[in-house]
């Protein structure tokens, strides 16, 4: 069997599989940050929040109303999203030109009041949810056995990022918002309704990590904590990729989980850190991060 | 039903033979402080119903020592060792706690242990696992009631060698309680007959195994021991099922797993599944009735086997008290306590050793599958029970400095 | 609406007689110190008075040279661990272990700073943010900190042989001694020549270097001023609470440290104390809710940033017009 560094091979081709897989969610979660970074200069703590929201919501809907997986979907992300636009609109924007600081502890606390209404209601241990029939089983793909959700998740987060890329890259609206991002002043003098831009870009950003977190459901344990360490390592691939930079983050998203997926086959301990190594090494090397634009 | 007639005859003997002795007991009063996860990852297992579980025993004494209130306070220490000990400090040095119960989180349980011999007063530890505290770090204010890592290892991994599971995959929580339930596995592993093939250690809170899972599924052991705890061990569990490791002939071993984890991942997914427990709601009459009124308290849910230790200890200890006559003298009222038998509904006869275990039966359970269920929290098969003399560590080998 | 206020300013150069209200500030604050085991209890103020440490040295850099470093546990929890092992498995005296541990917090201060001050603002941050993390890596593997479980049971022993540490009063003195020292020497530092110097690199960095100073020399200077300080405040809280653990080497704990400086007022003298203040008395009390910590902890933040955003002692300070 040939072998790459000790590993047979297709054990390796199977990581990296992986390793792409959760760096579906990673670009997910890293583009809706980025996206708000890029338009309210917010760093958005309250992402892992909103995620686990969206989880719950999938959760609620199947067990409460008889929503299934796939109405989920699309109704999940639409009521995370409208808490997000009223988040927006009641504190965020008290914050406007402020220093950095400020937008992120108010969102941590928020977190934090988020995450605690959830446990107290539902428990930390979490819920099960159910992989939906018609992605049920796998397949055998010779080196490893895929399951058929993994791959529906890698499908679909990659058509989001892409859809969402061009959205901002090539059509009219992405460039008003892209505009807005670098003179809000000017972009409001031509008659554009900046504000009411922000806050639907705040929505569109959260409902892109409440989509993630019900994604994630059937995969991961619906609990009111899945998201709270998740924040921290999305935020780094925001900063490896270049605040603000769209395209950065969908690239290093998927980047950093394929280098997080092959450091667990190497050096498992190691995997939860090897983002930050990352981190510090491009931050030294290129301070705007690996897409982004030197100011 | 004949127990609870002897504990109300008991509690009615003692309010009769009540003395004026409030003067042995510090500040007029018993005061237990619960002190555990409340707000994070181990809040199910010991949180809110720990402090349920004291008050009934509390209760079920008849509320009184001697003529003597006795009072339970509750803190959540957020699994930090540093907020924990501050809160123990505390209690002891100005609130008049003489007793701190439960105490999940190794790190904090260890740190609990040496501020109360340092105070003197007394440890019953519930929710902690780890097998120092009657090994290395034993203290003559500390008994060590439900479990430890050593009876998980012990029960689970001898029981399955001996029923054809003889190689082995480690999946290690990277943190010395991971590591320590990964020792001793495999050291029973090993001397049952069976081998290691390979392990793999992922940090604390990793939300996907399935590369780790990968590995084990590769080395093609019969079983795959989770060396972990909490929110690992269910997504290791789960996602196991998503890779259809079980389909392919491979089986999972919790080292440390809960009710409520088995609760959380429903039975669908966690059938098969093979664990060890001290205590399980539906084993007999009594903890039937017991576990019964726990759940009317705690909105259904049923008491783990943390929950069940904090009421067996707490009453065991008021047992003492009532004996001695006393709360001021913490390592004389351990001393009590493991000089008296032990009795309740919950773990039946037993007794507590010099080192601090407490010995009882440990079970091994399969997880049922749904269509065996007959309703909510019907979840364990009874594989084996684990006779109290086989189930912990021998006192030799604990290297207790405590044991001559 | 006054939403768009900036925080707090500060004076670049402050007249002696505006001193004044400091110096009464810090004559009380010594009298609070005197006077407090007696109302409270010794454990609780002493944990209180070296996270008041630990956030006056993050204050340094914050609030005087306008760094945000989000790594600064790494220092707490560096000296943390040195103090605990050279006390515990050396057993060295509390008067060599503390320095001993002040010490390997300053040298991993200059390297960290050395890498770090290369960046600005938010990638100042996370760099810092980054060293902490692989350090954290690095105790979590490292056989001597005892992985989770921590450094147990560090013995207090006694001061210079005489001074019996594991009375509570006696210790007590001893670390509000540390405490003051280390508040007056920042204190010190604010108002020296020197200090003026990071305030202009806080104010405009390419004027302070227009004029000729060697600005990232001041910058590395006080990142290890502060990480030395913050190493202090760590090594004294592991002897007082013979415990020395993951958490404080944690990202959290680099969060809090944000937060008590914020509560209190970024860039004032007195905020870091009594936002520290506030901090463990939250922990400390709230503990007793039970599972509404986290969600009462989350209103607090909120209400801050809403409400109170320069700090309580900055707005104090505003309404005063009076620099504290």
């Amino acid at each position: 069997m040939v072998e790459i560094l000790g590993v047979p091979a297709p054990a390796l081709f199977g990581q990296l599989l992986l390793g792409l897989i959760n760096g579906a969610f990673y670009a997910m979660l890293s583009l809706g940050l980025a996206v708000i970074f890029g338009l309210l200069n917010i760093i958005n703590f309250t992402h892992g929040a909103q995620y686990m929201m969206g989880a719950f919501t999938a959760w609620m809907l199947l067990n409460w109303f008889g929503i299934g997986y796939w109405w989920s979907l699309l109704l999940a992300p639409l009521f995370v999203g409208l808490t997000g636009i009223a988040i927006e609109r009641l504190l965020l924007k008290r914050l406007a030109g402020l220093d950095h600081l400020y937008g992120l502890l108010l969102t941590f606390g928020l977190a934090l009041v988020i995450q605690g209404l959830y446990r107290n209601e539902f428990g930390s241990t979490g819920l099960p949810y159910a992989i939906p029939a018609e992605l049920r089983g796998g397949q055998n793909l010779g080196f490893m056995f895929l399951p058929n959700y993994r791959a529906w998740v890698v499908v679909v987060s990659l058509a989001v990022c892409l859809a969402t890329w061009l959205v901002i890259e090539k059509t009219r609206l992405g460039s008003y918002l892209r505009a807005a991002t670098e003179n809000p002043t000017l972009v409001q003098a031509m008659g554009i309704d900046v504000p009411k831009m922000v806050t639907l870009t705040y929505g569109f950003g959260v409902a892109l990590a409440a989509f993630a977190g019900v994604l994630a459901a059937p995969i991961y344990q619906v609990s009111p904590l899945m998201g709270a360490d998740l924040i921290i390592v999305v935020f780094a691939v925001v900063v490896i990729g270049g605040m603000g930079s769209i395209l950065g983050s969908i690239v290093t998203g998927f980047g950093l989980g394929v280098i997080e997926g092959l450091t667990k086959v190497f050096w498992p301990q190691a995997s939860a850190t090897v983002i930050f190594v990352i981190m510090a090494i491009v931050l030294l090397l290129r301070p705007a991060g690996l897409f982004g634009r030197a100011s | 039903m004949r127990r609870s007639w002897l504990f109300a005859a008991a509690a009615l003997a003692g309010t009769l033979l009540t003395l004026p002795a409030a003067a042995d007991f510090t500040g007029g009063k018993v005061r237990i402080g619960v002190l555990n996860d409340q707000s994070s990852l181990y809040a199910d297992i010991t949180g809110q119903g720990s402090v349920v579980a004291a008050r009934m025993a509390v209760e079920d004494w008849g509320g009184k020592v001697k003529g003597v209130p006795i009072e339970v306070v509750f803190a959540d220490h957020q699994n930090k060792p540093d907020v924990g000990s501050n809160i123990a400090r505390q209690w002891y040095d100005t609130e008049g706690v003489d007793a701190i119960v439960d105490v999940p989180t190794s790190s904090v349980a260890l740190a609990i242990n040496e501020i109360t011999r340092e105070k003197n007063k007394v440890f019953l530890v519930s929710g902690a696992a780890t097998s120092d505290l009657t090994g290395p770090k034993c203290s003559p204010n500390t008994v060590h009631w439900t479990y430890d890592t050593w009876a998980l290892a012990n029960g689970t991994g001898s029981a399955i060698v001996q029923t054809g599971g003889d190689s082995w995959f480690f999946l290690t929580a990277d943190y010395a309680f991971g590591h320590a339930l990964e020792r001793d596995t495999e050291a029973v592993v090993l001397k049952s007959g069976g081998k290691v093939l390979g392990k793999v250690r992922h940090p604390l809170n990793t939300p996907d195994f399935s590369s780790y899972l990968l590995q084990a599924q590769a080395s093609r052991a019969k079983i795959i021991g989770l060396a972990n705890a909490g929110g690992d061990t269910i997504n290791s569990i789960k996602q196991a099922a998503e890779f259809g490791i079980v389909a392919g002939g491979q089986n999972l071993a919790g080292l440390l797993v809960f009710i409520t984890d088995v609760h959380g991942l429903g039975l669908q997914t966690a059938q098969g599944l093979i664990l060890t427990e001290s205590f399980y709601w539906d084993l007999n009459d009594s903890t039937r009735a017991w576990s019964k009124r726990f759940a009317e308290r705690m909105n259904g849910r049923m008491p783990t086997m943390v929950h069940a230790g904090v009421y067996a200890a707490v009453l065991h200890y008021l047992k003492a008290l009532d004996a001695l006559g006393s709360d001021a003298d913490g390592r004389a009222v351990v001393a009590k306590m493991k000089e008296m038998p032990t009795d309740d509904p919950l773990f039946g006869k037993g007794e507590i050793r010099v080192d601090g275990r407490k010995l009882h039966p440990m079970y091994l359970f399969e997880v049922k599958k749904p269509a065996e269920s007959k309703g909510p929290w019907d979840y364990y098969k009874l594989k084996a029970t684990i006779p109290a003399d086989k189930a912990f560590r021998p006192l030799a080998e604990g290297n207790c400095p405590l044991v001559k | 609406m006054a939403a768009r206020s900036e925080p707090a300013p500060i004076a670049v150069a402050v007249p002696s007689d505006v001193l004044r209200h400091q110096k009464l500030g810090i004559v009380l604050l010594a009298a609070l110190l005197l006077v407090a085991p007696f109302v409270f209890y010794p454990v609780f103020v002493m944990k209180v008075l070296c996270f008041a440490l630990f956030a006056c040295a993050f204050n340094l850099l914050i609030g005087y040279v306008g760094l945000l470093s989000f790594g600064h546990a790494a220092f707490f929890g560096t000296a943390s661990y040195a103090a605990g092992h050279a006390a515990k498995v050396w057993g060295l005296p509390f008067e060599l272990a503390v320095p001993f541990a002040t010490l390997c917090s300053a040298g991993l201060g200059l390297v960290f700073g050395w890498l770090a001050i290369r960046r600005q603002g938010i990638y100042f941050a996370m760099i810092t943010l980054a060293l902490a993390q692989m350090l954290y890596f690095f105790y979590l593997q490292a056989p001597f900190t005892g992985g989770e479980d921590g450094i147990q049971a560090i013995p207090r022993g006694k001061l210079f042989g005489i001074l019996d540490l594991s009375n509570d009063l006696v210790i007590y003195w001893v670390v509000a001694a540390i405490f003051m020292g280390g508040f007056l020497l920042i204190y010190r530092t604010i108002h020296s020549p020197f200090g003026q110097v990071l305030k202009a690199i806080r104010e405009n960095e390419a004027r302070a270097i227009s004029l000729g100073y060697d600005t990232d020399r001041y910058k590395l200077v006080a990142f290890t001023l502060s990480a030395a300080l913050s190493g202090l405040a760590g090594g004294t809280k592991a002897i007082v609470f013979q415990l020395a653990s993951l958490t404080d080497v944690h990202w959290t704990m680099s969060g809090e440290v944000v937060l008590m400086a914020l509560v209190g007022g970024l860039g004032t003298v007195f905020g870091p104390v009594l936002g520290a203040a506030v901090i463990v008395s939250l922990q400390n009390y709230l503990a007793g809710l039970g599972h509404w910590v986290t969600i009462v902890q989350g209103l607090i933040f909120v209400a801050c940033v809403l409400a109170f955003r320069r700090g309580i002692v900055g707005e104090l300070a505003h309404l005063l017009k009076k620099p504290l």
